[in-house]
């Protein structure tokens, strides 16, 4: 990037399976208040603010409206895109990157325990002409493409018993995961099919929680103790319909890389990243967004956080729990270049990804 | 500051009460007629911004998901945006940050509305604006927030409901000249006054109507702005600001948000004097007054004075300062991100002199465009020029 | 510009009637069981116990309703609960003569703004007026609740019916 950009703050709640104590306004203006102490800034000097959220999750239609208090930013510049976290984090740094403005927060928050017809709501999401009357259970997308990417790939579902295990184990050492659980690869073949080969214990749970991150321009960040430094961002979308969806792999993700890795000039992922948070939303998403980063078997750690699978998927909030996860490892000194990545969920092939760094490169 | 940013060509689809197209019909209408304007094909873009308002006007969760189809996003960095009503000002906002970043070259940027879907009306997807545990209960329509606003506005300055009415006759004049006008017409102010009351101070013919439709632009960084046409419109100034949403704690007759947008708009446009310095605007007029209203927060009226300078004929398409030459929303119609798109486009095509029959007659040098929206909360504003 | 392309208008006869086209119908089941938070969790109960609360910031010194648990200008915590009447003043009002899909009431419903006295001026809430002819009705008229009895309360606003002026 020709001018650098920081994330000098990262505030986030614990993620719970529920959270009944709190509104979607004192959960966000925890993590609020968590990210401006840990940039040293009051919410006065936040210029700008990124939220990502969807209309029917929230059950509020123009869910915009609702942004702005907990977040401190009353008559500021705020938007809202209906995206991951991590689409909101890569658009808060060209707002700082365009040079008017200096600091710029992103957030994302999930009230999943709030939405009582989640599965009726994601069948709200497909093609209202050529899908919705076929009157499938939305999860038989995951399962066709676990069934596809499979074949393609040459793996198992053995592979995705692994990765789902490992997800939930790593969940352990991670003190605001929900869904932490020894579990060995039986015991996840042991679960239910919900859309076969796809089992109820390859699935991520969804879970609440809120995070902001600040992020502040190279000169802003100058003050800042611990900064972290956005080395390259990209989102992509894939094809917009099910009936031309390449099954077998993550054409967005592709597409997203290319762009983040030649603004952080990285050329063999494998190697120059030591840490990937990425998308698990079902276990084998896991394996596919590996192939899709080009990171070779054996690299690094992926996912040590546990995941969406241990930590619980926090729905657009995700991403920016993954980045925040990066954050952390950076600054204890666990990663210097880590990547986090995320995927919006069945139906859509919507992909976003941040490269973060101990230094700008 | 940042790479400059210039819109390069723009298409926009007739605004129907209930078009026969898809929501992703509508959209790849405007996308590929903009396209076909900047003479590129999607190839030549890097980036996809999609602008649309709730979803339940087309009844599509993550709906601009479903949309990309349309709007050109398949492969592409996609994102859709949304400030509510404020959206299809600020879609083009989001898409300046793609290029004046330096991240991108050229952005394609849709803006789409498919309200007739929402059966058995279109309002029914505003009942959820309301806080849900302390507003809902009551049973609001989206009215009544508009008819509160009004009354405010007008009990603070003393104005008359025939001063508002005449932006209703100004708008639906002016849209007689736009070829997708939906309802435009010559009324007078008895006829509008005469039109039954929805909701006390507004009546019907105060009110846009519900539409279908799409518009459009493609934006580019300089060079390739000045390698793709002699006459690219420059973005020189962008403004948003969101104010709190406990709508009831503020006094609702001045929209103090959009004042803020537009003073960040006219800084970064270096406009000292909005009044001299600007020839024309195009404010979001879903109701009558919000017209009048937001002339005051842009800066181009005094407090409370629009109204007069409205009678004086200032506002006029042939006057010191043309307000909604379009047509407005009154007029063309309010489909609503796609709305806000069409008062970008109308800049466009002013300040390139292709307007045709609703071309101003005055030499045009730099124009503002501004939408507002969600709980009287929103202002994003565009300042444009040659 | 050019002649538009597309958004083909279809009349209600068209679409409902002449069989031309076909239509793909869907009501979503969208469910949801809000967390009210601390502080409308508080507001609610008090309004089924016959009260209208406020909160304090000690800060900025305001007294807001509807209550909430921080400060959203001074960005704290807020500090404490302070009672409110259950009088006010119309900030704004309308006759509304239209239900939400466009059907005509023939007596209007009358949403207002009212400043809740007891709270920092220009803090209301928006409720209903009643109990007055609606050519009656003025802004800066002082009104007062007019309660649901107590059995019938929920915790909602709705306890209150309806604010009715008071000379």
């Amino acid at each position: 990037m020709s001018n650098h950009v920081a994330i000098i703050g990262c505030g986030y709640t614990p993620i719970r399976v529920a959270t009944p104590e709190a509104s979607y306004r004192e959960l966000t203006f925890e993590a609020a208040q968590r990210a401006y102490a840990d940039a040293g800034i009051s919410h006065e000097e936040v210029q700008s603010a990124v939220c990502c959220e969807e209309d029917f999750i929230e059950g509020i239609s123009i869910t915009d409206e609702y942004t702005p208090d907990q977040l401190g930013v009353v008559l500021r510049s705020v938007e809202t895109v209906g995206g991951d976290g991590l689409h909101g984090l890569g658009i808060a740094a060209m707002q700082i990157q365009t040079g008017a403005l200096d600091i710029v927060v992103v957030e994302a928050h999930s009230k999943a325990s709030n939405v009582l017809t989640f599965d009726h709501i994601t069948e709200f999401a497909l093609d209202p002409i050529w899908n919705r009357p076929l009157g499938f259970h939305p999860e038989f997308i995951a399962g066709m493409e676990m069934n596809r990417f499979l074949h393609e790939a040459k793996l198992s579902v053995e592979d995705c018993d692994r990765i789902a295990a490992k997800n939930r184990t790593n969940a352990l050492s991670n003190p605001i995961a929900a869904y932490p659980a020894r579990m060995t690869s039986e015991d996840i073949a042991h679960s239910p099919h919900t859309c076969a080969p796809l089992r109820e214990a390859h699935e991520a749970r969804r879970a609440d929680g809120a995070v902001v991150l600040v992020l502040a321009s190279e000169e802003r960040a100058k003050g800042a103790e611990r900064p972290v430094w956005i080395r390259g961002t990209g989102w992509a979308n894939d094809s917009p319909t099910l009936e031309s969806r390449p099954w077998g792999k993550d054409g967005a993700t592709e597409a997203a890389a290319r762009i983040a890795y030649e603004e952080a000039g990285i050329r063999d992922p494998s190697r120059e990243i030591d840490l990937f948070e990425v998308d698990d939303l079902y276990a084998h998403r896991e394996a596919m967004a590996l192939a899709a980063l080009g990171v070779k078997n054996g690299a690094a750690g992926v996912n040590p956080s546990g995941g969406s699978l241990g930590m619980g998927h926090t729905l657009d909030a995700i991403g920016l729990y993954r980045a925040a996860m990066c954050v952390d490892a950076i600054r204890s000194g666990r990663s210097k270049v880590a990547l986090a990545q995320s995927w919006r969920g069945v139906p859509t092939t919507s992909v976003a990804m941040s490269i973060l760094s101990v230094n700008h490169g | 500051m940042g790479n400059r940013v210039a819109v390069i060509g723009a298409g926009i689809t007739k605004f129907v009460r209930r078009a026969q197209e898809t929501p992703p019909e509508l959209a790849w209408a405007a996308a590929s007629q903009a396209l076909d304007n900047a003479g590129m094909t999607l190839d030549d873009i890097d980036c996809v911004i999609h602008g649309t308002a709730p979803d339940a006007f087309d009844g599509v969760h993550m709906k601009a998901e479903y949309l990309s189809a349309g709007s050109g996003g398949w492969g592409k960095p996609y994102t859709r945006t949304y400030v509510g009503g404020g959206t299809g000002v600020f879609a083009p906002i989001h898409s300046w940050m793609h290029l004046a970043s330096g991240k991108f070259k050229t952005a394609l940027v849709v803006c789409e509305e498919k309200m007739s879907s929402c059966q058995p009306h279109p309002q029914g997807a505003f009942i959820t604006i309301f806080d849900h545990t302390t507003e809902r209960a009551l049973g609001p329509n989206l009215l009544w927030i508009f008819a509160l606003e009004q009354h405010r506005y007008m009990s603070v300055h003393g104005i008359k409901n025939e001063q508002i009415a005449l932006a209703s006759v100004k708008n639906k004049h002016n849209a007689r000249g736009h070829p997708s006008a939906q309802i435009g017409g010559e009324l007078t102010v008895e006829e509008v006054l005469d039109s039954e009351i929805l909701a006390y101070p507004v009546h019907r013919l105060m009110v846009s109507p519900t539409s279908d439709g799409a518009a459009a632009v493609v934006m580019a960084v300089e060079d390739v702005a000045k390698a793709q046409t002699g006459q690219p419109v420059w973005l020189e100034g962008v403004g948003w600001a969101l104010d709190t949403a406990y709508w009831t704690n503020r006094d609702l007759y001045y929209p103090r948000y959009v004042e803020k947008a537009a003073w960040m708009a006219y800084e970064m446009a270096g406009i000292k004097k909005p009044t001299e310095e600007i020839d024309f605007a195009e404010p979001y007029d879903p109701f009558a007054y919000k017209e009048l209203h937001h002339l005051e927060g842009l800066q181009l009226a005094p407090k409370g004075g629009a109204p007069k300078l409205l009678a004086d004929g200032y506002f006029n398409r042939d006057g010191k300062l043309p307000s909604c030459p379009s047509g407005g929303l009154l007029g063309v119609g309010n489909p609503i991100a796609a709305a806000g798109m069409m008062k970008i486009c109308e800049l466009f095509w002013q300040l390139r002199g292709e307007a045709g029959e609703r071309q101003i007659q005055k030499p045009l040098r730099r124009g503002v465009a501004q939408a507002w929206g969600d709980l009287m909360q929103v202002g994003t504003v565009v300042v444009m020029g040659t | 510009m050019k002649e538009p392309k597309l958004g083909t208008g279809l009349s209600s006869r068209d679409f409902f009637e002449s069989g031309r086209f076909f239509t793909v119908s869907y009501e979503v089941r969208a469910e949801y069981a809000w967390d009210t938070g601390p502080a409308i969790g508080r507001y609610l109960e008090e309004l089924k116990a016959g009260r209208i609360m406020g909160r304090r910031c000690t800060k900025c010194n305001r007294v807001f309703v509807p209550p909430r648990a921080f400060c959203e200008l001074c960005f704290r915590p807020a500090d404490d609960w302070v009672p409110l009447e259950d009088t006010g003043t119309i900030n704004t009002f309308s006759r509304c003569y239209i239900t939400w899909d466009m059907q005509k009431l023939t007596s209007p419903e009358i949403p207002a703004v009212i400043e809740i006295d007891g709270a920092t001026p220009g803090h209301g809430i928006m409720h209903m007026i009643g109990g007055v002819d609606p050519d009656e009705i003025k802004v800066g008229m002082k009104v007062k609740a007019v309660w649901k009895p107590e059995s019938e309360r929920e915790g909602a606003i709705t306890d209150i019916k309806y604010w009715k002026p008071v000379s």
